[in-house]
């Protein structure tokens, strides 16, 4: 078998790379829901009804969707300069706690200054976190996978101990949280009686901002240059060092404003389970968006709509939700190989 | 001090040796695939699935060791999954590597909820009894620790001399070595390295997956969620910490069980001064410190991450 | 002629790349016990030629016969069981495995549980007396030095029984002691019985060690003949062909010095050299590569620093050199390995063209995109880049266009200072004249330009003067007019010795 570069890659190619991805997850599931026992057809019917159904589905949808955007570009800045950030978990947590430090009585300002504020925290927070592996990467070649992995275990035991100690509420009856945020911090909700908050806004907000950065300003420029081919970057001038750095900064600024936002809209307050894996998730979502970030907010949604549409149809067929899981693990592997095949074409020997 | 008689408590002792075993299994299944050349991330989901797929044999009825097999089966299909995406389509080692401990990851657990879906208590099995070796174990004080363990402790021990033997002192594991560090030298001399990686890959994971398959036949004796708690990130760093010579990998994974089981002692010892979650992360922060040592004279194998194409200038 | 005496027999060899062709009906015996030479500039062929005896190519016509049989083409293994063994330019070592491994690897069935490594020590070490080739088989490849690690290849193909010989360019990276072991040992082997092909481009050296000289020249044999029975003119007239057409360049007033070395060293790879170069002038460095190019232009583009000696740009000296330093004071480089360097394959046409260039489009960090595009189609226009449109991947252009790219970017902002290293390699003649142009367009304009190059024919065509890099040093410069084709291929092979004359103050007159 060999690999043949391609000379051009038609733009159906490019598009309908990451199409075929989720057309083979589904295909995947499919298969899982029959081997259980269950009718495939109608299990795929329930997942898009639970998801869509209803005005209330799609508030959940939603809902899901907003951290979801916000752990796809935090996936799809690093990436974009090759740097492996699987640590977006932790820096979600991260920024949550700093909303909570500085939400929760800190300082006590109005709504329109306090929520800025907790953003800012919470993205400060998740940057600094991943400065850490960047410098190890740049100065002494650590793997950054290793690193940002194993921090991810150290973040949640430190929230762990936040939530049963010091910060543990002792109006909460016994349960693990933390004090619950000033109300001037919490985020309005969307729809009245849903979940939905305005955080979708603001996450799709900054989806466009990352954006705009990437494309239209210089550091976005040589983000991209650091990433495509460093030793070209490295000769023609650009500081790649201070690149993969600032870059780390805003990747982990972004999964750290996914805390803020899950902290400030859905919750109220800290716990230990305020994210079921939306940064490793988020990975799955930047790969299927091609790394681009208004790609990204489809790619949350559609995401999004296996996951709150599996709960849905868990309840009604028995099937497990770690079905969405299984759907998010082979739309990454597939979309890898049918990103492989835009460039390449295979040639059986 | 209370430090020596925690040490010379031969229940520490025993409790090294059950943490070690599974690090033992996984470092030297990644070194394995690392010295060919591929870098493994698939580890975690790999060691998911072992634990799984062991259990789930003996549940439904089955024989452990038969179990063991499974599992190392298991593992050997999803290296094999690993190797056709990075070693012949020549994917990112790394995110290949993470998706496949997602799919692994999220297979195990769908198939354990489908298996079991209301229990919040998951049933026990009867898990592997500690094997006495006749004679030895009767030796005092040592008989007790080093030869009354499980047997998969044991075979933790033989395999790796034995894989030790395999890659250094054989044809085979030379190709294998040399695989990693100057494919092009190795294919000037007729070796095949796709196939080479491949076999390595597959081999290392379902070592991998025995380490898994160790947690729930041995050292528990159920399977739960999250169950692996990120030992396959652990021993990735503990590759890198050993500078990839399996010897040393041996000593890193046992060395690594003396300070967790140490941790945990301390830990009751000292009460509630220092909290309980501090111990918990020295695990992982002593991964990340090793990793930090070791990288200034990382002798990491030279093709390391690099795919090889056949025939390329 | 007695045939039973010739081992090695290659008949009408033909392989192209493309429309590039590499070896041209090439053809010439080899016979035991005979050391035969094989001359040539780089391009010339050498390499193709040597990797299809060896099985790494296949050749597109022509046959290769050893011991009068013929050789399965394509395969290595079929070659080293024929006895072919090739010491390659580029060590095929494993820096983290032992002598001894290295020297196994592949010799016994990966079925067999024993390693043989008892045995293979006594073997290597009855080889290592036999010929007088002294290592340490338990010492870790990565802690020999060049020597010793040439050392190991040479053993690796005697253990596996090789009677014939291919050592490519074995002298580039030796000492000149180590050299002179180097050859007594070839002299030892031949005594034995085995055939040798030497690839070199040191005259000396091929006229001290061989018993006979084959010469490419662009893919043709142009001289078969006896050492003892030749000159080294004659060689260096078959090497590099008698006709150069100088092109039409006009007699220009040099200015002041934009760029100088005086008495500059690097750990490794230069060694006391000294050039100036002046606006209104093209400085050409010849010389055969891995004589230490790459170390002067890393010098000039800010990626090494001089440990001795004295660099000004501008009469000025570059305390932290950097490529972005190198920028600032005006200094465009073209770099020699387009792909890797120069450009940046995923991104478009438009943006490659911007990459030096981007922070004057960028007020306040927002890239002026219209301009930077616009800019990009003028640029284009301007320097005939074929390419369906300025968004697509720069990938996607052929080699020549790539180089054209790099010269727009290079040249549009009119750098005082221009390195062009190889610019001309890989390129068709009308590309190469493109270049060539707009390199003395450059000159006329004003700037100094360096220009570092194998091609003899361009290098004399195109500059004011030149200068000769052979093993690290530099030679005087010299007018192309009052020097032959055959004196630079005598510096360039290390015939005649580089001494050079620090005379920084001596001017050139120029016929007005």
């Amino acid at each position: 078998m060999r690999l043949e570069p391609r000379e051009h890659s038609s733009i159906f190619l490019n598009l309908g790379a990451p199409v075929f991805a989720v057309l083979a997850g589904l295909a995947v599931c499919s298969i899982m829901v029959w081997l259980a026992g269950a009718p495939a057809g109608k299990a795929l019917v329930l997942i898009f009804r639970g998801a869509l159904g209803s005005k209330f589905a799609i508030s959940e949808t939603l809902t899901r969707t907003t951290p979801l955007i916000f752990c796809g570009l935090a996936a799809a800045v690093a990436f974009r300069a090759k740097l492996w950030n699987i640590g977006a978990e932790g820096q979600l947590y991260m920024g949550a706690v700093a909303a909570t430090l500085v939400g929760t009585g800190l300082v006590d300002f109005p709504g329109y200054l306090l929520i800025p504020l907790v953003f800012a925290a919470g993205a400060l927070a998740g940057g600094i976190l991943l400065l850490g592996p960047a410098l190890l990467k740049t100065k002494l070649k650590v793997d950054e996978v290793v690193t940002t992995l194993l921090l991810n275990f150290i973040v949640l035991l430190f929230v762990n101990w936040l939530v049963f100690g010091p910060w543990k509420d002792p109006m909460a009856l016994g349960w693990p949280q933390a004090r619950p945020i000033l109300d001037a911090a919490i985020l309005g909700k969307l729809i009245p009686r849903t979940r939905l908050h305005s955080g979708l806004l603001i996450s799709l907000a900054i989806a466009v901002i990352v954006w705009a950065f990437m494309r239209f300003t210089r550091w976005g420029l040589e983000t991209r240059a650091v990433g495509a081919n460093v030793r070209a970057a490295r000769f023609s001038g650009i500081p790649v060092n201070r690149t993969i750095v600032r870059t780390a900064l805003i990747s982990g600024g972004l999964a750290g404003m996914a805390g803020v936002c899950e902290l400030t809209g859905v919750r109220d307050y800290l716990t230990l389970d305020l994210s079921p894996g939306f940064g490793y998730t988020g990975i799955v979502v930047a790969m299927l968006a091609g790394l681009h970030p208004l790609g990204v907010i489809l790619a949350s949604f559609f995401i999004s709509v296996i996951y709150i549409g599996a709960d849905s149809m868990t309840r009604q067929l028995g099937i497990t939700r770690y079905i969405a899981d299984v759907n998010t693990a082979v739309c990454l592997l597939t979309m890898l190989t049918t990103m492989l095949l835009t460039r390449y074409r295979i040639r059986l020997k | 001090m209370e430090l020596l008689t925690i040490l010379m408590a031969s229940g520490f002792w025993i409790a090294v040796l059950r943490i070690a075993t599974p690090l033992i299994f996984g470092t030297i299944g990644e070194l394995i695939s690392e010295r060919s050349g591929v870098l493994n991330l698939g580890i975690e989901g790999i060691m998911t699935m072992g634990s799984m797929i062991g259990w789930l044999y003996v549940y439904q009825g089955g024989n452990i060791w038969m179990g063991i097999l499974a599992a190392a089966g298991s593992g050997a299909l999803f290296g094999l999954l690993h190797a056709i995406l990075t070693v012949h389509l020549g994917l990112s080692q790394h995110v290949t590597g993470i998706g496949i401990t997602m799919l692994a990851c999220s297979l195990s657990y769908f198939i354990f909820r489908m298996v079991l879906p209301q229990v919040t208590t998951p049933p026990k099995i009867k898990a592997m009894a500690a094997w006495a070796i006749p004679g030895l174990s009767s030796i005092p004080v040592i008989g007790k620790i080093f030869f009354t363990a499980s047997p998969l402790t044991y075979l933790a021990i033989v395999i790796s001399a034995v894989l030790i033997f395999l890659l250094l002192k054989t044809p085979l594991g030379l190709a294998v070595r040399m695989v990693g560090e100057n494919p092009k030298g190795a294919e000037a001399q007729g070796i095949n390295v796709l196939a080479v990686r491949t076999g390595a890959v597959m081999v290392g994971s379902a070592l991998m997956a025995v380490g898994g398959a160790f947690l729930t036949l041995s050292a528990f004796d159920a399977f739960y969620i999250d169950m692996t708690n990120g030992r396959g990130w652990i021993c990735i760093a503990l590759v890198v910490f050993s500078s990839w010579r399996p010897g040393k990998a041996l000593l890193g994974a046992i060395l690594f069980a003396v300070f967790d089981a140490l941790q945990m002692r301390v830990q009751q010892q000292t009460g509630t001064f220092i909290p309980y979650q501090v111990y918990l992360m020295l695990p992982y922060i002593l991964s990340i410190t090793a990793l930090i040592i070791m990288s200034r004279k990382a002798a990491y194998p030279s093709a390391l991450l690099v795919p090889y194409r056949r025939g390329e200038r | 002629m007695n045939n039973s005496d010739i081992v090695l027999r290659l008949k009408d060899i033909t392989r192209s790349f493309g429309s590039l062709v590499a070896n041209d009906r090439v053809s010439f015996d080899l016979r035991r016990g005979e050391i035969l030479a094989l001359l040539g500039e780089n391009g010339a062929g050498k390499t193709t030629l040597m990797n299809i005896i060896f099985g790494h190519y296949v050749a597109d016509q022509g046959e290769v016969e050893v011991f009068n049989r013929v050789l399965p083409p394509g395969s290595p293994k079929a070659a080293i069981a024929a006895g072919i063994g090739m010491v390659h330019q580029h060590f095929t070592l494993a820096g983290n495995l032992s002598v001894l491994e290295n020297i196994l690897i592949g010799t016994r069935s990966l079925i067999s549980p024993q390693s043989g490594e008892k045995a293979a020590r006594k073997k290597i070490m009855e080889l290592s007396e036999k010929y007088g080739l002294q290592v340490d088989t338990a010492a870790l490849v990565r802690d020999l030095s060049i020597g010793e690690k040439q050392r190991v290849e040479i053993l690796k193909v005697l253990y596996r029984d090789a009677r014939i010989l291919i050592l490519d360019e074995p002298t580039a990276v030796l000492t000149p002691h180590e050299i002179g072991n180097l050859f007594n040992t070839l002299r030892r082997f031949v005594s034995q019985g085995l055939a040798i092909i030497f690839i070199s481009h040191k005259m000396n050296e091929i006229m001290e060690i061989s018993d006979s000289v084959v010469v490419l020249r662009q893919g043709k044999v142009t001289s078969r003949v006896r050492t003892a029975g030749t000159t080294i003119h004659e060689l260096a007239k078959a090497m590099v062909g008698s006709v150069i057409t100088i092109r039409e360049r006009e007699p220009l007033k040099p200015g002041e010095r934009v760029l100088e070395f005086r008495n500059l060293s690097l750990k490794k790879g230069l060694e006391d050299v000294s050039l100036s170069v002046r606006s209104h002038e093209i400085l050409g460095i010849a010389g055969v590569s891995g004589n230490g190019q790459v170390e002067l232009a890393d010098v000039i583009s800010g990626l090494l620093k001089p440990v001795r000696g004295v660099f000004l740009v501008h009469g000025k000296p570059v305390p932290a050199p950097s490529p972005i330093e190198m920028l600032s004071k005006g200094v465009g480089r073209i770099p020699e390995d387009r792909i890797q360097d120069g450009l940046i394959g995923d991104m478009s046409v438009w943006e490659n063209l911007g990459l030096e260039n981007y922070r004057d489009y960028s007020p306040f960090g927002l890239l002026r995109l219209k301009a930077l595009r616009d800019n990009g189609r003028k640029l284009v226009k301007e320097f005939d880049v074929r390419c369906q449109s300025i968004f697509q991947p720069a990938r996607l252009l052929s080699g020549g266009n790539i180089q054209k790219l790099i010269l727009a970017r290079v040249l549009s902002p009119h750098p005082g200072i221009i390195l062009a290293n190889q610019p001309c390699w890989g390129l068709d003649i009308a590309a190469a004249a493109f270049v060539g142009n707009r390199l003395l367009q450059a000159r006329e304009r004003g700037a100094g330009v360096i220009l570092i190059s194998e091609d003899l024919e361009e290098v004399m065509g195109l500059s004011d003067r030149i200068q000769v890099i052979f093993e690290g040093r530099l030679s005087d410069s010299m007018r192309p007019e009052e020097v032959t084709p055959e004196e630079l291929g005598l510096l360039m092979t290390g015939h005649v010795n580089i001494t050079a004359n620090h005379n920084f103050d001596r001017e050139f007159e120029y016929a007005s």
